[in-house]
């Protein structure tokens, strides 16, 4: 390591010797490169941005005018669209917010704290069997939720939970990926020495997870929460096929269902968009304001 | 540059001291309770299920038995033509979707990574916010962008003379692997930028000296150097892409071109809740899960050890 502090930290500011290669880019050509990756990095963003600026214009119009007018321009039933979705058949739009709000915040919290004890254990015990247990955590993350969702359906069905809100809460409360992350925020966040301490001060295992581990591990928690809210909130499959009742839908589900329904009645497209917009705004915000956790958990997940 | 000795005292140092199996437990159990309700015993059930079949005799008089039929229905549906359509499907969406996204994935992270860009966060969070959007209503806002007569980008194309049918037979698939690159390329864009930001700088500084420009360390040094990151994208987007199943499943609302056995995800659905084979619908899902498997262990045996490590 010493050898790279010696050597100057910056290249640019050395003085280049007479007969050494120049740098390529400087003048116009550099110019010419910060127009491209500029220019370059817009388009993706256009790219990204277009289709939900496309759904905040929707949402503000009636159907005739979606299907005839301008697409980027704002129509002038907005409030028209949300009382609409608000009052079709009795409001259960927002039964189905609530429905994802609570699969999405119990799964979050809930999974999220199960998944951090587990990783929290394989980072800092040593115990007999623990190499072959976290194997099956991995193989757990490498196998695609969809494979498993019809043959947890089938056991639900055997065991009479389908059509229940437990047979879509219970499945969202293990995620071997939370584990595997805790246990990378745990190696991270949590020196052995404090926990050390804490057991010289005489706390059990489970007291100095709590009252030392746990403080510490918190930007780790909501991270490892975020994901699995935002994971939940956007499971398709699994609740499409556990719930019959139309009560208990999450909004995925209940869009889909509006869906459906639109080339039997195209009066429904104006709901499912506006239902659309509605379900990605509070995502989005989270999004926006939680970008620290996000950021951490991505790179977290992909370099040790 | 730690010394041999000195790592090994800091591996020991990791797990405290006096804390074994029964501690450990405490943590674990509730993890694995769940791991072993919600993973593993369907699987087993899924198995045990896939091994017999409904049969009924002669005339469909004097009801239903169940009977062993051994491997009798990974037979069936292996040889069902509409499930191994689904497999050719899925195996073309992946040569297209997994080259198609790493690549705007790369390219979008080695632009940022470049000195001359601007506005990094701005850029981040904005490739970024297709992922807050839900699968759901990601192919639901594309299935109209699709749509003639909706769309924007149907009705442009159209003024510049090219009649495109995004929906139609031949294109339904590309349309498809647009939506998922569209939802997943900014969360692969993180993963890989946050690669490059880790990159020593002195090799960079090393390159630049060497005369080498922009372009050039962009390909030649830091794609290799994070050749681990690209490997763990890989992974976990060759998972997603044989999860298929959200996108085709709402397309098929707005195009005839889908059908209801277009995955097989599709199939053991329509399996299990159309034809109420459940026995089918087991296998179905049972060889999907011994592919994931394997691919998995493929793309981890050939690319990088990261996550297994």
């Amino acid at each position: 390591m010493t050898a790279v502090i010696d050597r100057p930290t910056s290249h640019r500011a050395a003085p280049i010797p007479p007969g050494a290669p120049r740098p390529r880019r400087l003048g116009g050509g550099r110019a010419l490169s910060i127009v491209g990756v500029n220019g370059l990095l817009v388009l993706g963003a256009v790219y990204m941005v277009l289709p939900l600026l496309w759904l905040v214009f929707a949402a503000t119009k009636d159907a005739g005018a979606l299907y005839s007018g301008d697409a980027f321009t704002f129509g002038s039933h907005f409030l028209a669209n949300m009382q609409h979705l608000l009052q079709k058949d009795g409001g259960i739009f927002l039964r189905w917010l609530a429905n994802s709000v609570l699969y999405a915040g119990v799964g979050a919290i809930v999974g999220g704290f199960i998944s951090l004890m587990a990783g929290y254990a394989f980072d800092k015990f040593e115990f007999r069997g623990k190499r072959p247990l976290y194997a099956a955590v991995l193989v757990g993350v490498l196998i695609p939720n969809t494979a498993t969702v019809i043959p947890l359906y089938l056991l639900a069905a055997s065991a009479g939970l389908t059509n229940t809100i437990w047979a879509v809460l219970i499945p969202t409360l293990c995620n071997p990926f939370s584990v595997y992350l805790a246990r990378v925020f745990s190696a991270g966040y949590l020196p052995a020495e404090t926990l050390e301490a804490a057991r010289v001060d005489g706390a059990g295992p489970v007291r100095s997870f709590l009252q030392v581990g746990l403080p510490m591990l918190v930007p780790g928690f909501v991270t490892i929460a975020l994901f699995q809210f935002v994971g939940i909130w956007n499971n398709f499959m699994l609740p499409l096929i556990m719930l019959q009742n139309r009560e208990l839908f999450p909004s995925s589900v209940g869009i889909a269902l509006w869906q459906s329904q639109v080339q039997q009645n195209p009066e429904f497209a104006t709901l499912v968009i506006a239902g659309s917009f509605v379900s990605i705004v509070p995502l989005v915000i989270a999004f926006v304001m939680l970008q620290r956790f996000w950021r951490a958990g991505l790179s977290a997940g992909s370099v040790k | 540059m730690t010394t041999p000795a000195f790592a090994k005292r800091r591996a020991l140092r990791k797990t405290i001291p006096g804390t074994g199996g029964r501690a450990a437990s405490v943590f674990l159990i509730p993890f694995f309770v769940l791991f072993a309700v919600t993973m593993i015993a369907p699987v087993i059930y899924a198995v045990s299920l896939s091994l017999f079949a409904e049969k009924r005799s002669g005339l469909g008089f004097g009801g239903a038995t169940i009977e062993f039929v051994g491997l009798g229905n990974y037979v069936q549906v292996l040889s069902d033509r509409t499930f191994t359509d689904g497999f050719g499907r899925l195996a073309v969406y992946c040569i297209l979707y997994v080259p198609a996204l790493l690549a705007v994935a790369l390219v979008l992270a080695l632009l940022l990574d470049a000195t001359v860009a601007y506005a990094k966060r701005a850029f981040q969070l904005l490739l970024f916010l297709p992922h807050a959007v839900p699968g759901v209503i990601a192919a639901l806002v594309w299935a109209y962008l699709y749509t003639p007569g909706v769309s924007p980008i149907v009705k442009a194309l159209e003024s510049g003379g090219i009649a495109i049918d995004f929906l139609s037979a031949q294109l339904v698939l590309p349309s498809m692997v647009n939506i998922a690159v569209w939802e997943w390329a900014g969360y692969n864009v993180i993963i890989l930028f946050t690669a490059l930001q880790a990159l020593p700088r002195e090799i960079l500084e090393a390159a630049r000296v060497d005369g080498a420009g922009e372009i050039r360390t962009a390909l030649s040094i830091k794609t290799p150097l994070v050749w681990p990151a690209i490997g763990v994208a890989l992974l976990f987007t060759v998972i997603g892409s044989l999860q298929l199943f959200t996108e085709p499943k709402i397309l098929s609302s707005a195009t005839t071109a889908v059908t209801s056995t277009w995955v097989p995800n599709m199939w053991a659905y329509d399996a299990a809740f159309t034809r109420n084979d459940l026995p089918q619908a087991a296998a179905a899902s049972i060889i999907l899960a011994l592919l994931a498997g394997l691919m998995s262990w493929v793309v981890t045996r050939f690319t990088s050890k990261e996550l297994t490590r």
